[in-house]
């Protein structure tokens, strides 16, 4: 394994790029706004009186720190590694999402920008930019796939109620990566007044260092947290990867800890060699699209394949360009979890710890289930419990209501 | 290098006429193969003077609508990277002086192989390259090999392209520059033809390359305004459109090349016209 040395602070370069990943593959009219968010950003980092800010609506708004809980029960249910659980799910909107929302908001803020627009998959990512929107009193457009608005109804509304516009995307396949393109063609037309809010660490560069930075605070408070309860750093980090925001935010902090290993769990879909899955790394092969260049779902002539899973927030044919490189340096590893699995899993957390999660997340929780009962309990485990179960109501109930009584939701 | 360019030829030549190139948009595999071959055979003959053909892509998200929708029919007819350089390949068989330009996103050309696509597109008798997602930071990626290979790659400057960042827009540019005449996707809404004279005005002052305008042109009126202060008019959406709105492939074929006419005609007389024409 080549191991790389100090890796936290020194990527991605000046160009954007993490070794051959990433970059700005982005038109013309929008490289004089890429570069000036990247200007905008980097003053913003190292203005205490931003800081001060994000640190404020992260505690009173968002609820942070969120706290990282021993399961009990879970720990007993697998009989190996301890087990703790990172509560992201406890955030206010119950997701990871508005870490990096929060911030990005403060930042359009900071850039006279007049409206917000994004792209959602599972919704989740539209709800918190949603809601930050509402908090700073901006207009908000979220871009979501027509066949991803059928999956995700209530976040819909949830969306709605919050004030923003959803405008359904028919284009191509409509899914999370129609939904992104027609975000860039909107904030390609309205370049002056917009902000694109992208919801993970993918995109042009600077997007997947400041989402990186954003979510980074998971892992900044995990380490403080397991140091306060052990005395010690963790053995491992568990999380699922759609686009990687959730994985990012945990693993990065602990890179340069070369002792903690790191898994990051992709959907598996149907299982990768079936072809319908949304596993990027496992199943893929470079390419450029979205702006970055990264491991992508493609055919032979690169023409990008739509994504198969179960959970419509990791039902994305890329992943964030961090994660391609780490991959290919060997510092985590990947795998993936089928939707099988997930729904298992998904079941397994809710009865042994009483926590109903997102389907995203119990892609993590499946691969907890396979590595924790090979593992001593001394083994310090965390999962980063990402986001909660509540908008996949429908679709479990679509595969597992008949178990349970329930026709559908 | 004494070689002159089908690109550089055809300005020369057109220079000497006083008047802009015409430059028409077609999605290569759109409505299928074998209209598209129809429908290139017969643009020269119609008035075109340059040819863009687009490589299709399933996430074109610089383009609108119709060019999206152009993409798609021809992807889902089996259109690839390797049957629209033999599109070039068999255009060339009949027409030697036509420059086409190959028109697209970077992902199709990455997979194939940046070697490989120029040795190829070079050998089919491509002459240039229009590439939406690479900005001049990206230039190492195919805008430099493509010098070695003798093709042209096409630079775009748009209305956020300030004076800051003109030079390194222009720096590796070669072929003619073309002007997005509006911050936005392709098939669009029309520029306001001061603001567009303005803004090439301001372009001639930093290069000598030729100087195209596109995205939101539509009528012969708007090709003649546009055409009287700029090297090259550039229409596609409208074009595309009408493969669109065509029953047959015949159909196809007569609405574009039937657009294309009076679109030449227009651009051919824009420059004996004295009054400023309104439209």
């Amino acid at each position: 394994m080549n191991q790389p040395v100090d890796v936290s602070k020194s990527l991605p370069d000046a160009n954007g790029l993490f070794g051959s990943f990433g970059g700005r593959f982005v038109a013309e009219t929008l490289m004089p706004l890429i570069l000036e968010l990247q200007d905008e950003y980097t003053i913003a980092k190292n203005d205490p009186e931003f800081q001060r800010q994000l640190a404020y609506f992260q505690g009173d708004y968002v609820g942070r720190p969120s706290p990282l809980y021993f399961a009990e029960r879970l720990t007993e249910h697998f009989g190996g590694a301890s087990i703790y659980l990172k509560r992201e799910e406890l955030n206010h909107t119950g997701a990871h999402k508005i870490n990096n929302c929060i911030g990005q908001v403060l930042l359009a803020k900071q850039m006279g920008k007049k409206r917000i627009i994004a792209e959602t998959g599972a919704g989740m990512h539209g709800v918190a930019t949603a809601t930050v929107a509402a908090r700073f009193g901006l207009p908000c457009v979220i871009y979501m796939g027509a066949t991803d608005i059928e999956r995700q109804q209530p976040n819909v509304f949830r969306m709605k109620l919050l004030g923003a516009e959803v405008i359904p995307v028919t284009s191509g396949t409509g899914t999370l990566k129609d939904a992104m393109n027609e975000a860039l063609r909107d904030w390609v037309t309205n370049v002056d007044d917009t902000f694109y809010i992208i919801g993970t660490v993918a995109g042009p560069h600077p997007y997947p260092a400041m989402v990186r930075d954003f979510q980074a605070v998971i892992g900044h408070e995990t380490r403080a947290q397991m140091l306060e309860k052990k005395g010690r750093l963790p053995d491992s980090l568990v999380a699922c990867i759609g686009g990687g925001s959730n994985a990012m935010g945990l693993f990065h902090p602990f890179l340069d800890d070369l002792d903690v290993k790191m898994i990051g769990v992709e959907a598996g879909g149907k299982g990768v060699k079936s072809g319908l899955h949304a596993a990027s790394l496992n199943g893929g092969t470079p390419g450029v699209l979205h702006g970055n260049r990264t491991y992508l779902l493609q055919n032979e002539d690169g023409q990008i394949i739509d994504a198969h899973s179960i959970s419509a927030g990791l039902d994305y044919p890329g992943i964030g360009p961090e994660h391609a490189w780490l991959h290919e340096q060997g510092r985590v590893e990947y795998v993936s979890a089928t939707d099988d699995e997930a729904l298992e899993a998904f079941q397994v957390c809710c009865r042994q710890e009483g926590i109903i999660p997102a389907l995203e997340t119990a892609h993590a929780l499946a691969e907890v289930g396979k590595r924790a009962p090979g593992l001593p309990r001394e083994h310090l485990m965390v999962v980063n419990l990402s986001g909660r179960g509540d908008k996949d109501m429908m679709s479990v109930a679509h595969h597992l209501g008949e178990k349970f009584g329930v026709k559908q939701l | 290098m004494t070689h002159t360019s089908r690109l550089e030829h055809c300005f020369a030549s057109l220079k000497q006429q006083n008047r802009p190139a015409l430059v028409s948009y077609l999605t290569a595999g759109d409505p299928d193969a074998e209209t598209t071959r129809r429908l290139l055979h017969g643009l020269p003959k119609a008035g075109v003077d340059i040819i863009e053909l687009g490589m299709p892509f399933s996430d074109p998200m610089a383009d609108g609508p119709a060019i999206q929708k152009a993409a798609l029919r021809a992807l889902n007819n089996g259109q690839t990277q390797a049957k629209t350089l033999e599109m070039v390949r068999r255009f060339r068989e009949e027409d030697s002086t036509t420059p086409i330009v190959l028109m697209g996103y970077y992902n199709p050309i990455y997979c194939y192989g940046v070697e490989r696509f120029l040795t190829d597109a070079a050998k089919a008798g491509v002459d240039g390259l229009i590439v939406v997602d690479l900005p001049p930071e990206h230039d190492e990626e195919l805008c430099q090999p493509a010098a070695q290979h003798g093709i042209d790659f096409i630079r775009l400057a748009t209305p956020t392209t300030d004076a800051k960042r003109l030079p390194k827009v222009l720096a590796n540019a070669s072929g003619f520059i073309y002007y997005v005449s509006v911050a936005g996707v392709t098939g669009g809404s029309a520029p306001t033809p001061e603001r567009l004279e303005s803004a090439v005005a301001g372009l001639r002052e930093h290069t000598e390359l030729p100087i195209a305008v596109g995205f939101g042109i539509r009528t012969a009126e708007q090709a003649a305004t546009i055409g009287r202060f700029s090297d090259a008019v550039v229409v596609g959406s409208a074009l595309v459109d009408c493969i669109e709105n065509a029953n047959t492939p015949d159909e196809a074929v007569e609405r574009v090349h039937g657009l294309v006419g009076e679109l030449a005609e227009s651009v051919r007389a824009c420059r004996e016209v004295s009054e400023p024409q309104v439209y």
